[in-house]
């Protein structure tokens, strides 16, 4: 596939385990088709007890066709016992942490490959700050959601500061997750 | 400069004429396409809506280039004044295109507004409100500033917002009293935020991605770096990413006689409210993105890369005793909380500013192959799919200077040799079957 033998070398001691060249070509290809690269994600949920919810993965729509996870991934979400609650799971507001940092982890790592940066490690803080004050009606100022996230990366890797700072702005910029946190989505929530 | 033989037309006016090349557009680079054409003895014709030069007529008051005036050139013209380090106004710029029209005694139809441009056998058919032309190649030179940018969601501000784009607004004092949106933050977003800033209305500017650079660095302006170091030049074919490349804003630059330097940390010392990017409605309140700190980061990195790619430069060629030393500037300071959103309908904002920059108008160019699927202009480096088509002064269309005045020089160079070898093309099975 490479034709270049020296940058193939270079590059090839590189290894983050991300198939760059296959991204890349994804890229290519859906540039070329558009239409396949209109994705549905999914998630089903079913109320277990109390603030206990049980939600699965399996199927999403992408390339033009059903597609299937190896096999179905279940999550389980609910309150610590400091809200009177099982504590069954973690609660959704940290699956939505959980999310941010999965996102711009892979990023981080995709960014290294295509950059060829090797990682030693990545490790990622991530808190957001709430006000309860919203969730629970006392004060219709407050917003429900997070008031402030603060992400911070943990690099090790063979490259200066600012390439690491790089790679990090790099896969904000690229993050789904980032983008969902940040900007506003239109939602809707209806009865069947 | 040598005499070219095009042979002036501008009061000719001539019906249903035809030419070998048809230029849309007598702005600085159609101009210069003609001064190139006319070095190789191609017949053209130039049909401008207006006059020579004329979009430079209608900009805001304080329009200056980014560019300095000895980088400010045409195809066998320089800048030959006084203030070789001075920025030109717009009706200096106005006056340095005509007065090269003149000079290169340029084929100029003025007033001809094309309505269609349309395939035919031997090439296209212009339409316009002159009557019809023919011509085996056109080409486009009608800018890349054709139709404002204007986010769809500018539809649900309140009737008490008075909206304006960069086309409309020409001065502070135009504006209401009160507070100011403005969004963008290009080197025009960034300079009218000041200015309104220092009329006294209160600006919010909302800042997506944008480019920081130095107006000088090390004893000279940051255009001559920018042209020493060759990243001017740099060619779309080399350069990583080219969509994303034409799509980067104008860097925040700034042409002022004391050469200052116009970034956010500027807006910000002035009072001026620093948002994220403009991400749409949610009633009566404008939204914006929490993604303002990465956006920074990004164009501080990226600065940082620039003054390291000119500190190399410098190294390399020996300059380092001859140049002051190299510096490296503040970070982009972000309010610790910057604005999610603001209530339009709270009195707090009674305008805003769109300077989220401009298309190309091509709703009059009836070819199909010329778009791809989703409208675009379909070109490689300025060679449209269509045979016989192409365009110039676009965003980074064949270099990074593309989109600036002394960049038409080597595209319509370029690209005249293509026209060149297209039209002698033509021929030679003409000549065969005669």
């Amino acid at each position: 596939m490479n034709t270049n033998t020296s940058e193939m070398t270079d590059m090839g001691m590189i290894d983050n385990g991300v198939n760059v060249e296959a991204l890349l070509g994804a890229r290519e290809a859906l540039t070329q088709a558009p239409e396949a690269a209109q994705f549905r994600w999914k998630a089903t949920s079913r109320w277990m007890n109390g603030t206990h919810t049980r939600s699965n993965c399996k199927g999403f729509f992408g390339l033009g066709e059903e597609q299937s996870h190896k096999t179905e991934f279940s999550f389980d979400t609910d309150h610590p016992e400091v809200f009177a609650s099982e504590d069954h799971g973690a609660t959704p507001v940290e699956m939505v942490l959980v999310g941010l940092a999965g996102c711009l982890t892979a990023g981080v790592a995709s960014v290294a490959q295509n950059r060829g940066i090797q990682l030693n490690s990545v490790k990622a803080t991530i808190e957001g700050s709430m006000d309860l004050a919203g969730i629970l009606g006392i004060d219709s100022d407050v917003r429900n959601g997070f008031d402030d996230v603060q992400v911070t990366f943990d690099v090790d890797a063979n490259a200066s500061r600012e390439d690491i700072e790089a790679l990090v702005a790099q896969s904000q910029k690229r993050s789904a997750v980032y983008d969902i946190v940040t900007n506003p989505t239109n939602v809707t929530v209806k009865v069947k | 400069m040598t005499a070219p033989r095009a042979t002036s037309l501008k009061q000719a006016g001539p019906r249903g004429c035809s030419a070998s090349v048809i230029i849309i557009g007598a702005g600085h680079a159609g101009l210069a396409m003609s001064r190139c054409l006319s070095e190789r003895s191609i017949d053209h014709l130039i049909l401008e809506r207006d006059s020579v030069a004329s979009s430079w007529r209608s900009r805001w008051d304080s329009l200056r280039l980014l560019t300095p005036n000895w980088l400010t050139r045409l195809p066998g013209c320089r800048y030959s004044g006084p203030d070789p380090d001075g920025f030109m106004d717009a009706a200096e710029v106005a006056r340095f295109i005509e007065d090269y029209a003149t000079l290169i005694r340029a084929p100029v139809q003025t007033e001809t507004a094309v309505s269609a441009v349309t395939p035919a056998v031997d090439g296209y058919r212009i339409r316009t409100d002159r009557g019809d032309y023919s011509a085996r190649v056109v080409v486009l030179a009608s800018g890349a500033f054709g139709i404002p940018n204007v986010p769809a969601a500018s539809s649900a501000f309140p009737e008490t917002i008075a909206q304006f784009t960069t086309r409309d607004y020409r001065r502070p004092s135009d504006l209401p009293q009160g507070g100011v949106l403005v969004v963008g933050a290009s080197a025009t977003g960034l300079q009218l935020a000041e200015e309104i800033q220092r009329s006294g209305r209160p600006v919010v500017l909302s800042v997506g991605e944008h480019v920081r650079m130095p107006r000088t660095y090390r004893g000279h302006d940051i255009q001559y770096w920018l042209k020493s170091t060759g990243l001017l030049d740099e060619s779309w074919q080399t350069v990583d990413d080219i969509v994303r490349a034409r799509r980067v804003p104008s860097p925040q630059l700034v042409g002022t006689p004391e050469r200052v330097t116009l970034d956010l940390n500027r807006l910000t010392d002035l009072g001026v409210a620093l948002v994220g990017r403009f991400a749409g409605m949610n009633g009566r309140r404008a939204q914006f993105s929490g993604g303002l700190a990465n956006n920074c980061a990004l164009s501080d990195l990226k600065q940082g890369r620039l003054l390291s790619t000119i500190d190399d430069w410098i190294r390399q060629a020996g300059l380092e005793g001859s140049v002051s030393p190299a510096e490296r500037y503040a970070e982009t300071r972000v309010p610790a909380s910057p604005r999610l959103d603001v209530d339009l309908a709270s009195g707090e904002i009674r305008s805003v500013v769109w300077a989220t920059g401009f298309r190309p108008d091509y709703s009059w160019l009836d070819v199909p192959k010329a778009f791809d699927p989703r409208g675009r202009l379909k070109h490689d480096g300025g060679v449209i799919a269509a045979p016989g088509l192409y365009t110039l002064g676009l965003t980074f269309m064949r270099r990074r200077k593309s989109s600036f005045i002394h960049g038409a020089e080597d595209d319509a160079r370029d690209l005249a040799t293509h026209v060149a070898g297209y039209l002698d093309g033509l021929a030679k099975p003409l000549a065969a079957a005669g």
